[in-house]
Parts: C-alpha cells; structure tokens; sequence
C-alpha cells in the first residue's frame, strides 16, 4: 500500500503545474503547438487518476489552455467533479473552467444542479459566494428553474456579500427563467432599500436593466427611484438610475417634467465628470419626450450645449469623444441651439483621434444648412483625399451623401454641383459604396427634371471613362454600381444625350464582360434604348448610313452576351439580337420602324412609394388562402409547393422590374399604355407625370413656380472627358448669394406664406425642382406606420420578461421548489418546508401592508374628528368642508372606487390593487407641494384609503373586539373621503406650479418650505399640538428622514383661530447642544473629478452638505406669509441630533402680529423630541426581522407590562406605529412583532403582547440600551396618559 | 446605406453566438502588446475559435491607436454590433479592454478598469505582465470579485481586497491537507535548484516513469503475510 502511494507521489511531483506550464509553452516558442498537444495528454491521463488534487492541477491547467484557444470542453466532467470537492481551494478552480467553458448549452450542466445547490447554501460564505459567481456565467433555463428560490434564499442572507452577488444573478435568472420575475420581484424591490449600499447598488443595476428593456412595467418603481436619486450618495448608483430615468421619461412627460430641476442642480453642483454626463444625457432624453409645454427648457437646453461645449473643448479625448456624442443627442430635436457650435465641430473634424472625427461627422450631419452645404461637403471632400484608411475614407462618403441627400435634398440649391459631387465621388479608390452613390445619380436624374440633361451628360462621360472607374482596384470595391446607374441613365433619357452614337459605342467596347452580371444585363437592355432612339431620329433624318453603322455594331457586339454566364445577361441579349434582326429586315424593305421601336420605351417614371405594394387593398372575395383548384393528393403536395414558390417568385419579380424587363408585343403596349392613362385620368390620387400640373396639394414639394429656375451657363469646361471639378460652384455660390439674393427675398417671403418649409427663414434659391412627392399609393391607403414592430430580435430574452409587475401575486405563482430529485430524506423535508413558506408568506406579507393602511386610515379619522370637533365651534369656518360632504356627485365618485370587500378576506388582492398602484404614480407625479415629506415618500400608504372601508370590514370579521369607537371612527372615514378626493383633483389641477419646490422638499434640503394649504386641513399623520392661544394654534408632527443624512423633519402647522389676518410671523429657535436645526438649503456637492472614486477610498464618492457659518440670526425663521381667517399653512423645519438614544426638547417662541393691532404677540413653543422620533421602520421585512433576532447583536433587552389597559389591540399596534415610528413585521392573533431603526442605525424590536384580560405586555430587544429604555418610557408614558 | 452595413453586423452576431443573454459587459480581455492573451472573460458564450478571432480582431483595432487618443471605440464587427463598445486603457505592455452596451457609462468603466488594475497592483505587489502570466488564476478571483455575470459587482477597492484576502486565507488554511501530495514534497526538494526540477519536468520525464512497469506490487504483497 505504502508503496503505491509513494508510487504515486513520485508521479504526482513530475506532474507539471500550471506555472510549469506555462513556463514549457513560454521555453518551446517554436514548437509551441506540438508542446501543447503533449501537454493535453499529460492532463488526459492526470484526469484519469482518483486523486482531486492531480485532477484540480490538471483542470487548473486545462483552463489556461481555454485561453489559448483549445477546446476543452471534452473535460466538462472531470470539471464538475473538481467543483464538487469539499475543499474550497479545488471548488474554486473547478467553477473557474467551468465559467470559462461551460454555457448554457452544455449538456453536462444537468449533473450539477445539486451539488450547486449544497454550495450555494453552505456554511462557508466563500464557497456560496464561489457557486453565484460560477452560476452567473453558465446558468441555463433549467438550473435557473431549479436554483431560483436558493437563490431567493440568499437574498435574505445576513452577509451583504451574499446578499450582493444573489441580487445580480436574480437578473441572470430572470432572463432565464421569465416566470421567476413575479413572485421574486417583492423582495428585489426590497433590496433597493438595503442597509448595504453595495446591496443596494446591486439592486439598483439590475432593475435599472430590467426597465431598460421593459421601461413600462417599472414605471410603478419611478418614486422609489425618484428617492433614492435625491438621497443616495453613490456615484455608480446615481448613475444608474438617472440612465433609467432616461428610458423611462418617454413614457411618462409628467416624470421628465418633475426630474430635470434636480437634474439640472446636479449638473450645476456636481464636480464628477461621469455623473456631470449622465445628467446631462437624462436631461437631453427628457427635453425630447416633452419637446413642448416646458416654458424654460430653453434654457436648460442651453445649460447642456453649454456644458457640452466645455467637455468637447477639454484636452482629455474622452470627455471630448463623449462631449460630441451628446452632442449628437441633441442636434435631433434642437438643430438651432448645436449650430452656433459649428466652429467646435469642424474643428474636431481636424482631430488626430479617428473615434473624435467620426462623432464629429456624425454632428455635422444635422449642421448643414443652405447656406453651408457647399463650405461644408468641400471640406469632407478635403478630408476624404488626405485620409488613410479606407474605413474612414467610406464613411467621409456616405456622410457626404445622407448629409446631401436629407430630407429630399432639403438642402441643395443647385444640383449640378450636387451630381459633380457624385461624379467626384466615383473616383475615390476602393469605396464599399458604389451602389450608394448609384442610387443617388439616378435619384437626381429622376427627380430632378432641370439637371437631368447635365446628368446625362455627365453619365455618358463616365461611360466613356469606365476603364478609369473601374481599374484594378475596383475588384474589392463596388464602385462599378455607379456604371449600372450611368448605362441606365443614358438609355432612359437618350433623347437628351449629345451624341448617342458615341455613346453606344463606349457601352458595347470595352470590358463590360468582366463587370457584375446585374450591370451587364443593364448595359444591355440600355443598348436597345439607345438604339432605337438613334434610329428612330436616323429615320427622321434619313441617314441610313447611321442605321446600318448602329444595326451592325450590335449585331456584332451583342453575341457576346448571348453567350453570357448569367441568365439576365443572355435572355436580354438574345431578345435584342432579334428584335434589331427584325429591324435590319425592315429596313432592308424599306420600313420605318424608329417610331415603333421607340414605343418599346416610352412610358413615364413615376415613384412608387415605399409601402405601396404591402398597401393594396385586397379586392372583394378574394380569399388568398383558398385553394384555386382542388387541392392536390398528399404525396404530390412537395412537388407542388416548390412548384407554387416559382411561380410567385417569378411574378413578383417581374411586377417589380416592369419596366425593365417586361417586354410585351406592341398591340398589348399599346392597350396597357391606354388602359393606364384611361385609369390615371379617373384616378383623382394619382401624380401626373409632371410635378407642374400635380393636382394634388403637395405639402412636401416646393412648389415650383415660385422656385426661379436660373439657367447656369455651361461652359465648355465640363466636357473635358476625366469629369467636371467642384471649383467653379464655390465661384457659382458666391455669384449667387450677392447677386440675386436681395430683391428676392422680399417676394419670397409674401409668396412663401404658409408653405411647410423647415428653411424658411434661409434665403437661398434653389436653382433645380426636385420632385419630392411621396410616391404612388394604392387608392384609399395611407403612408403611415400602421404596424408596431417589436424591433427586437425574435430571441431576445428580454421579449420574455415584459411582464406585469403592478399586478398582484396570485396564491398558485410561487418559485418551483423541486422534491423528488432529492437525494437524502432530511432534504425532502427541507424542501417541503420552503414550498410551504413561499405561498403562506406572501399573503401574509399583503395582511401587513393591509393593516398598515387600515392604521393609517385610522389615524386620519381621528384627526378628522378632531376637526369636526372644531367645525362645532365655528361652523361658519368650515362650510366648505361640509359642502363637499354633501356633494351627491363627489360621492358617486367614490363609490366607484370601493372594491369588492370579499376579495380581501384571503390576504389575496384583486385587480382594484392595480389600479391602486398605478393611483400611486399618477399621485406621485401630480403631487402637491403640501405634501409632507414623509407622505411623499410612501405615498402607497396615503392613495390606499378608497380600499380601506372594506378591509376594516374584514377586519371587523375577524377581530371580534370591535368597540364602539371603531364603529364611530369608520363613519368618519366615509365621510372623509370626498374630501380626499376633491384635493386630489384639485393637487393634480395645480400641480404645474408647483413642482420645483416639490423636489427641493423631496430632498430635504430646503428648510423652510412655505407652501400654502387649502382650505380645509389635511389629515395630518400624528399631530402633536405644539402651542395654542386665542388667535393661532399650532401642531407640529415630526418624522425621521431615513437615508437623508440622518434628518428629522419637523412639519409645523399654523392654523389660525382668529378673526384677522395674521402677519409676520417669526419662529425663534435657538439650537440647544444636542440638537441643531439645518439652515441652508444643502447643495449636493460631490467631490471628485471624473474619477468616480477618490483615491483612496474608492466606491463612495464623498457626499457633502455645505454647512453655512452660524450667523446671529440663525435662530430667527421668519415666514414670508401671513395667515388669513380661518386659513392654516404648514412649514418645515429640518434637524439633526448628536446623540439619538435620549429624547430632546427645543425651546422657543413665535411671535406675530395681528392685523390691527400695533403690537406683536408671542407664544413660547416646546418642540418635543422623544426617542421615538429617530426611529423608522421603513425597512422593515421579516426576513431582516429574524436575521436580526437570531444574530445576536441586540444585547439590550428591556420590557413593561401595562395591567389594565383600557386600548385595543388594534389600537395600540396604531399607537405604537404612529406615535413610535414603528413598523409592523408580523401580526399573529394578538401579538405583534415590530421594528424600528434609528438614524444612527440602532435597531429596535418590539414584541407586544395584548391578551384577552387587557393585560399588555411589551418586549423590547436593541443594540443599544440606552435607547431602548427610554423608547419603552416613552411608550409606557403615552399609552398611560391616554388610560 | 448605413442600416445595410449594421444589419450585416447583426446578423454576424446572432450565428455567432447562441442565443445567450446580452449582458451589459459582454467580455473583458487583457492581451500584450504583441496580441497575445493573458486574461479572457466572456461574458457571452463564444467557441474558442471565435474567441480568438475576437482577440486577434481587437487587438488590432485598438494596438494601431496612439496613446493621446480617446478610450472608446466602435468598430468591432465581431463583437457588439451597434449597442456596445470597446473601452480600453494602455498600462505599459498590457491593454485592458472591456467591452460594454450602452447601459454602463463610459467614465464609469473607464475607473472601473483603474479599480481593477490597482487591485492587481496590490494583491502582486508592483504587478507587471509576468504576474498574469503565471497567475492568470488568481487574475480571474480577482477579477470576479469586481465583475459577476458581466455586471458590476463590486467597485470599492478595500472591500475587494479584503475579500481576496480571506479566501486566500482560506485556501492557505486546506493546504496543509490537501496539496501535501505537490507542496509538501515540493517543500522537501526545495533544496534542489527550481531550474532543475522545471529542467527534468520539461523532458517529460513523468510520461516516461509513468510508462515504466512496475511489476504488479500490490498484488503480490497482497498474497503475503506477515
């Protein structure tokens, strides 16, 4: 035995490691493949042994050799059995090859589902950490299926690494597995408020990927953003969801409205380039989607192109590079405000950078005007002759082109130096363009009546010059297209050519042979037109000299082609030769047949526009799907279908190629030719043949007679064979802009009146008409985009998860949990367990936020009740109140929105709960300034009430200790709800105005909010009353600002008792030690460069609130409205505290004179902060709940016991939420778990135990002991005082 | 016109690459001045074939660029298409190349590519190409720890550091155990100088021994008894 084992470590220490390896690859340089194929078959035979420790090493090498380029897929086995060791040393590597090898196609995948699973949950937080990361880049559909609750699991994991990496790889999950979106989508919103920021962050990436695709789903998720924007202090983060909020502003111009104030203050205060970018991205997609209705986004489009212009002037080439790219964002939909940039852009066109010079290009794009086309294409031109490289050279051209050809040649006033262009254009070498710049010439020579003459002439000389065109280089180019468009140009409008003869003679000489067959079978069809246009003027002209010359120069040039390769070429050729047979034996007797022949061709060009062949109208009882004759037997059906697809193919081509190919005898010309004409005159949509006479109102085309053709003068010079140069139309320009410019413009501005030209105001003469109609229609069919087209890739996982998430679960929609693939029975149980708990704990979750509402509710009948109370004492105060209750139609309103009670009494939601959600954004969007911060930030909680009667009836089910009280309450509640509704009307009416200082609120960095209030008083979430006397009373309530800077608001409410105006109200409140009020409002500031991180600590960037220097008045807020009668306004105050564990109070007073009376009056206040006030129970889950519980870190405990107290269960749970910032977990019967953080992050949990004696029992665990005590105090006090 | 050209480039992609999810980073490849690879991650499955074509082609895009240009490319036919883009940066002999889609800002990588290089830094101590060279392994944990699935995982250098840290605590902690099969004895031979034992190793002595036949030890001794 000893032996064998010394054996095999003899062998093991020969055995090469990875750095042996790589030192053999690195030592045999020459013979490095040979080196390597030895190499395979050490690790083939290493593979072989039982020890992991010799395989480990050999798949540890395998993987460097993947890197090489070998294949070493062969090994996946071997690969799963070194991730399976125990030994985290060998797991790793065996999850290494397999993330480099594996993909979710491989078969050996299905072994592991497993063994993945025993990782993922392992003691050891490295080898789970391992198993996600491995999972992340192979994981298929099915381990998606099978893993996605282990991973769910994870999410609640008390390690953040965890935690993290289950996040990200939920995103892979989901594209892998669409139906685990829903019911994992709760908890991953969840994360998105995460203690961990790298969780968060996390969190944040993959939603934002998630509504990148689906933008619409996530719309629900924009507050939550809308928060975290405001409050998060991470650079990564930030950028994350201002690029979301960029996808989802077109969806919703209310949210582009309500984000580019804060994102304006971030471009102004922001000092990091990347975020400084983004902003201005986001800013630039919102300014599109609300193009109109922003009365100022002027000037925030001026701030980008400002802050652009900074970035592109930047010596660093990215910011230069991203600056233009940005750039180009913009020019889209405001031209005017880029323009004034052009001397920065035709600079970068200079740049050594190629990356530069292409966003440049891209820039000048939508530059051109007019007046600059010419300056502009001279430039490129310039550029296109010294620029190496054929890439660039390629795309200097086709910009030329787009930037010409725009809008129907928007911007061309005289084609003639537009198609000398062209013509130049064919010169460049070894262009992957031909066929562009073909489709242009013969563009121009079509639509362009005026300069088709000069077209052709210019065609017939690159004819002529073809063996320069195409030279030896031209074999990797395309640039022969443009001859299809010269040989076609020539042939259609021969009657314009000079010298036709010449013409067909350079066309038949020569190397057309070797050009590509689609190019010959034009030439040859050309021929044929130009020959019957030579010999029908020969006849004319009786120059039967000519005719023979012509006829005997095909004859002899033709077979040629008859003998072609490519079928086109010879069906043409061999129709030719016989129809110019058929004329040499016509005019051997003597017959004139020029007149005929021409008649082959004659026929007008008239655009067919792009959609017009899809928008046919199907005739009546056409049914394409019948059979036209019986249908055939089974076994010949093959046949025929081939057969059937020829036949359509054929016809179709040939309807397409009409007029070049379909070459019908005379008499059915002629009885087509009438046929049409006959059904042109009837047909009132059809476009005459010329533009001057289309009777149909055009708004595209400039309508011609007021457009003075000028003639140019053609000189000799464009003659010169070897093409025209452009110099001579810088001359042309200049002619044209002094001379005639001025007398012009007066007439044309009368004449152009109400005419749709965008370049109105540019006062230039177009010297040519182009013919811009839209092309022939069927009659009755519109040209517009009638069909949606998803452009995504049918494969696109992302078509998957276009899911729903507003929509509530349903009980059946939980993650899959497996039970019979495992192994061992402990397992089994395990697994039960988890099924179980998924479905029971969703529904349970819902009853929680049910009861959350339900408390909240409550609370604001209580405080309506209050007010009624006072509506007793001064009934005349508060008339509209009640007038608004009576209101017969307001209340049909809200009937609608009762749901169905009985829906409730599962936990389950019905649909109403949908609507309730999509109340939320819209309330969210529209919301009022007088919003509470607290209320603005789960406005869920505010929007549920209509839902509310019914869930307390629920409630009243099964709570059998159902007072009176409650009863009265419920009523209150009914009544309170028009009102509701009526403000929220009335908020959303008014909401315009008011959304700036909506967001600074948001924020919490603006202290005093002055914000008027309607007339009637909001329901305010507790109500504490502050100070009182004959003429003011005053409430304040306060909250905790988790996330902003461990903030506590304080909202502060006026509500006058007096029978004046109130004015100049004064709030004195002089800091005490601990507790100090915020005074500035707060600029973001963040302090890094581009760099998102500083130096030293990379990941945060620092965050920093400018603190202004204490000044004497510091103390001193003055209120900048007065009060009228009867009227009540609300400001806010925001503080922080030192220490949080003890309660504080803050003195002070207010003074304010009445109208009248000379004299101010004061109150002295006490603001009261009991510990409860820092704390927050917004994070608040169970799962975190019971993490925390059994983690230990709450050492303090601490408890009281109320004997007799005279509250309900429901009622205290209020109390305690309400009052002590709690948040519910979990409520079973009569007891309840709660949980609170405070801004220091001290946790907080309650257990409260109500029993049927009312006998109260609270228990209390914490971090902190200090706080916990006084928090129970302060609990035990307030639900003492209220006994 | 342009459409034709990008349209090509798609459908290159969709042959080229099965189906598989597009992830915001589609690979991060780190090769020399001279093309040869020293770290390849993809994020998105391509054969090894196409794999190499991808370097040599990046490679060339972006060795012929100077170094006072900008780090961001279009370009690459093979890889990306229109929504992604190649973003690099030039460390003395290495090129570092992330390519990404639209999702992630381009400043953004840019530092991320300086996290994960500063991390090298300091895991190798003053790294240079030899580093990754002969720890491409220990590249790659590095490496996952910043990047998961081609998302960003991670951009707070202590934070990653101080997880490689604890799994190469780890790892130190099995050895004992499991490697005394290699470091063990490798331990015992320390005396003998590396060059020789690579020296002998290179020979390809284990074929040799392992061809060797040993009489049937184990059987044999089996039948006796002591």
């Amino acid at each position: 035995m000893a032996l064998r084992k010394v054996k095999g470590n003899l062998e093991r220490m020969f055995d090469k490691n990875l750095t042996d390896l790589v030192r053999g690859i690195r030592n045999n340089k020459e013979t490095e493949s040979k080196y390597i194929s030895q190499c395979m078959e050490e690790i083939k035979t290493e593979l072989r042994q039982d020890n992991l420790a010799v395989k480990a090493n050999a798949v540890a090498k395998l993987t460097y050799l993947q890197m090489l380029g070998y294949d070493i897929s062969w090994a996946g086995f071997n690969i799963i059995e070194v991730m399976s060791s125990p030994k985290f040393t060998y797991k790793r590597i065996g999850y290494l090859s397999a993330s480099q090898c594996f993909h979710q196609d491989t078969e050996v995948l299905m072994l592991t589902t497993n063994m993945i699973r025993k990782d993922l949950n392992s003691h050891n937080m490295y080898d789970s950490g391992t198993a996600l990361t491995g999972l992340a880049c192979f994981i298929s559909g099915d381990l998606a299926r099978d893993l996605a609750n282990d991973v769910m699991t994870l999410l609640t994991s008390t390690k953040p690494y965890l935690r993290k990496k289950a996040v990200l790889l939920l995103y892979k999950v989901f594209l892998k597995f669409p139906e685990a979106l829903r019911p994992a989508f709760p908890r991953l919103k969840e994360k998105l408020e995460d203690p961990d920021p790298g969780v968060q962050s996390a969190a944040v990436n993959v939603i934002c990927e998630l509504a990148r695709k689906n933008p619409k789903n996530y719309l629900s998720l924009a507050p939550v953003f809308f928060k975290l924007m405001t409050s998060s202090t991470n650079n990564w983060m930030l950028i994350k969801i201002i690029k979301l909020f960029g996808a989802l502003t077109p969806l919703e111009p209310r949210l582009g409205k309500k984000l580019i104030e804060p994102l304006t203050n971030l471009i102004h205060s922001t000092s990091a380039m990347s975020l400084l970018y983004e902003c201005i991205n986001t800013v630039i997609a919102v300014l599109i989607s609300i193009s109109s209705g922003m009365p100022n986004h002027n000037a925030s489009i001026q701030l980008c192109v400002q802050k652009l212009r900074i970035l592109i002037e930047d010596s660093d080439q990215n910011l230069k590079y991203l600056g233009l790219l940005a750039m180009s964002k913009i020019l889209k939909t405001h031209p005017k405000s880029v323009q004034a940039h052009k001397d920065l852009v035709l600079q970068c066109l200079d740049d050594k950078d190629e990356s530069i010079r292409l966003r440049a290009l891209d820039l000048l794009y939508g530059m051109v005007t007019k007046k600059t086309v010419m300056e502009i294409v001279r430039r490129l031109m310039t550029h296109m002759d010294r620029a190496e490289g054929t890439m660039y050279r390629d795309e200097l051209l086709q910009k030329i082109i787009l930037i010409c050809s725009q809008n129907n040649f928007q911007y061309i006033t005289n084609f003639e130096w537009y198609v000398s262009v062209l013509v130049e254009l064919c010169r460049m070498e070894g262009t992957q363009h031909g066929g562009l710049i073909a489709s242009q010439l013969m563009d121009v020579a079509i639509r362009v009546v005026a300069v088709r003459e000069f077209t052709v002439g210019q065609m017939a000389l690159l004819l002529d010059n073809a063996h320069v065109i195409v030279g030896p280089a031209a074999a990797r180019s395309s640039i022969a297209e443009v001859l299809y468009a010269a040989a076609w140009i020539c042939g259609e409008f021969s009657q314009l050519l000079a010298n036709p003869k010449a013409t067909l003679e350079s066309m038949v000489r020569g190397k057309v042979v070797s050009l590509p067959g689609h190019i010959q079978a034009i030439y040859v069809h050309n021929m044929l037109k130009l020959y019957a246009h030579i010999i029908a003027t020969a006849e004319e002209e009786d120059d039967s000299e000519m005719i023979e010359e012509v006829t005997n120069l095909l004859l002899e040039r033709l077979p040629v082609f008859v003998s072609s390769g490519d079928l086109e070429v010879q069906e043409r050729a061999s129709c030719i030769v016989h129809i110019v047979t058929y004329v040499q034996k016509c005019h051997k007797h003597g017959d004139k047949v020029g007149a005929d022949l021409a008649l082959l061709m004659t026929g007008e060009l008239n655009p067919v526009a792009p959609k017009a062949q899809k928008k046919v109208p199907l005739p009546d009882g056409l049914d394409l799907d019948a059979w036209i004759n019986d249908p055939p037997s089974e076994s010949e059906e093959e046949e025929d279908d081939a057969l059937e697809k020829e036949i359509f193919v054929k016809a179709d081509s040939s309807y397409k190629h009409r007029k070049e190919k379909y070459e019908p005898s005379e008499e059915e010309l002629q009885k087509l030719r009438d046929a049409r004409r006959a059904e042109q005159a009837s047909n009132p949509y059809y476009v005459k043949s010329s533009a001057l006479s289309s009777p149909r109102p055009n708004h595209n085309s400039i309508q011609v007679d007021e457009i003075p053709v000028t003639a140019i003068d053609l000189n000799v010079s464009l003659k010169i064979p070897g093409m025209t140069s452009l110099d001579k139309y810088q001359v042309v320009d200049g002619w044209q802009d002094g001379g005639k410019k001025r007398h012009k413009k007066q007439k044309k501005r009368s004449k152009r009146k109400g005419q749709v030209s965008s370049s109105s105001e540019e006062e230039i003469n177009r010297m040519h008409v182009v013919n811009t109609d839209i092309g022939e229609m069927p009659e009755g069919a519109h040209l517009s985009d009638d069909y949606e087209i998803d452009d995504r890739p049918e494969d696109d996982p992302h078509r998957a998860l276009d899911i729903n998430l507003d929509e509530p679960l349903s009980p059946n929609e939980v993650l899959p949990t497996r039970t019979h693939y495992e192994a061992h029975a402990q397992r089994k149980i395990e697994s039960n367990n988890e099924a179980k708990l998924i479905p029971s704990e969703i529904p349970l979750k819902m009853k929680t936020r049910n009861k959350k509402e339900r408390k909240e509710k409550k609370e604001k009948t209580k405080k309506v009740k209050k007010e009624e109370k006072k509506v007793k004492k001064k009934p005349s105060r508060d008339a509209n109140l009640i007038l608004d209750l009576i209101d017969p139609l307001k209340e049909t309103v809200i009937s609608d929105k009762v749901p169905v009670a009985a829906n409730h009494i599962n936990g389950i939601a019905d649909a109403k709960n949908k609507e309730k959600t999509s109340d939320d954004l819209d309330f969210w969007l529209s919301k009022e300034l007088s919003q509470t911060p607290e209320s603005c930030m789960d406005g869920t909680t505010k929007t549920a009430s209509p839902s509310t009667p019914s869930s307390s009836k629920d409630d009243s089910k099964s709570k059998k200790t159902k007072t009176k009280k409650e009863k009265k309450a419920k009523k209150e509640k009914d009544r309170d709800k028009p009102e509701k509704k009526l403000k929220k009307n009335e908020k959303e009416i008014d909401t315009l105005s008011r959304n700036r200082d909506e967001y600074e609120e948001t924020n919490g960095t603006v202290t005093q909010e002055v914000e008027e209030k309607l007339a009637v008083p909001e329901p305010q979430p507790y109500s504490r009353l502050l100070a009182e006397d004959s003429h003011i009373r005053i409430v304040y309530s306060t909250a905790a600002m988790d996330g902003v800077m461990s903030e506590i608001l304080v909202c502060i409410k006026f509500i006058s008792q007096s029978s004046k105006p109130i004015s100049k109200l004064q709030l004195i409140l002089p800091d005490s030690s601990a507790l100090k009020m915020i005074r500035t409002p707060g600029k973001l500031v963040f302090e890094t460069g581009y760099r998102l991180f500083p130096p030293k600590e990379m990941g945060m960037a620092v965050f920093q609130r400018k603190q202004r220097q204490p000044d004497p008045q510091s103390e001193l807020v003055n209120l900048p409205w007065s009060l009228d009668p009867g009227e009540s306004k609300e400001t806010q105050l925001s503080f922080t505290a030192e220490d949080v564990t003890i309660p504080h109070k803050l003195r002070g007073s207010l003074s304010y004179i009445q109208d009248g009376s000379s004299s101010s009056s004061d109150i002295s206040l006490r603001l009261e902060f009991p510990v409860t006030t820092f704390l927050s129970g917004k994070t608040a889950s169970r799962a975190t709940f019971t993490d925390l519980l059994s983690s230990g870190q709450l050492s303090a405990r601490s408890s009281f016991t109320l004997p007799n107290c005279p509250w309900s269960f429901p009622e205290v749970l209020e109390e305690l939420t309400l009052g002590g910032s709690l948040a519910v977990v979990e409520c079973v019967d009569q007891t309840a778990s709660l949980y609170g953080r405070s801004l220091h992050g001290h946790h907080v949990c309650l257990l409260v135990k109500y029993q049927a004696s009312h006998h109260l029992t609270i228990d209390g665990k914490s971090t902190e002991g200090i706080l916990l005590s006084n928090a129970l105090d302060h609990l035990k006090t307030t639900l003492m005082q209220k006994q | 016109m342009m459409c034709r050209r990008q349209l090509s480039e798609c459908q290159h992609l969709r042959c080229s690459s099965l189906d598989t999810p597009p992830t915001m980073i589609k690979a991060i490849l780190v090769f020399n001045n001279h093309g040869k690879p020293r770290l390849t991650k993809f994020y998105q499955y391509f054969n090894e074939e196409m794999q190499q074509q991808i370097i040599k082609e990046t490679f060339q895009l972006v060795s012929k660029r100077d170094d006072n240009v900008c780090n961001f490319l279009e370009g690459g036919s093979l890889i990306g298409g229109a929504d992604y883009k190649l973003i690099y940066r030039h460390y003395a002999t290495l090129y570092f190349v992330f390519c990404v889609d639209s999702s992630e800002s381009e400043l953004g990588i840019l530092d991320l590519i300086q996290v994960f290089v500063e991390t090298l830094d300091k895991c190798f101590e003053n790294v240079c190409e030899l580093d990754l060279i002969f720890h491409v392994d220990k590249v790659h944990y590095i490496l996952n720890e910043l990047v998961m699935g081609g998302m960003v995982l991670e951009t707070n250098m202590t934070e990653i550091i101080t997880r490689i840290e604890d799994q190469n605590k780890l790892e130190k902690q099995e050895g004992p155990y499991n490697s005394a099969s290699t470091s063990s004895l490798k331990a015992g031979l320390a005396a003998a100088p590396a060059r020789a034992v690579s020296a002998v190793k290179n020979m390809n002595l284990p074929q040799q021994i392992k061809d060797i036949k040993l009489p049937d030890l184990p059987a044999a001794i089996k039948d006796l008894k002591f």
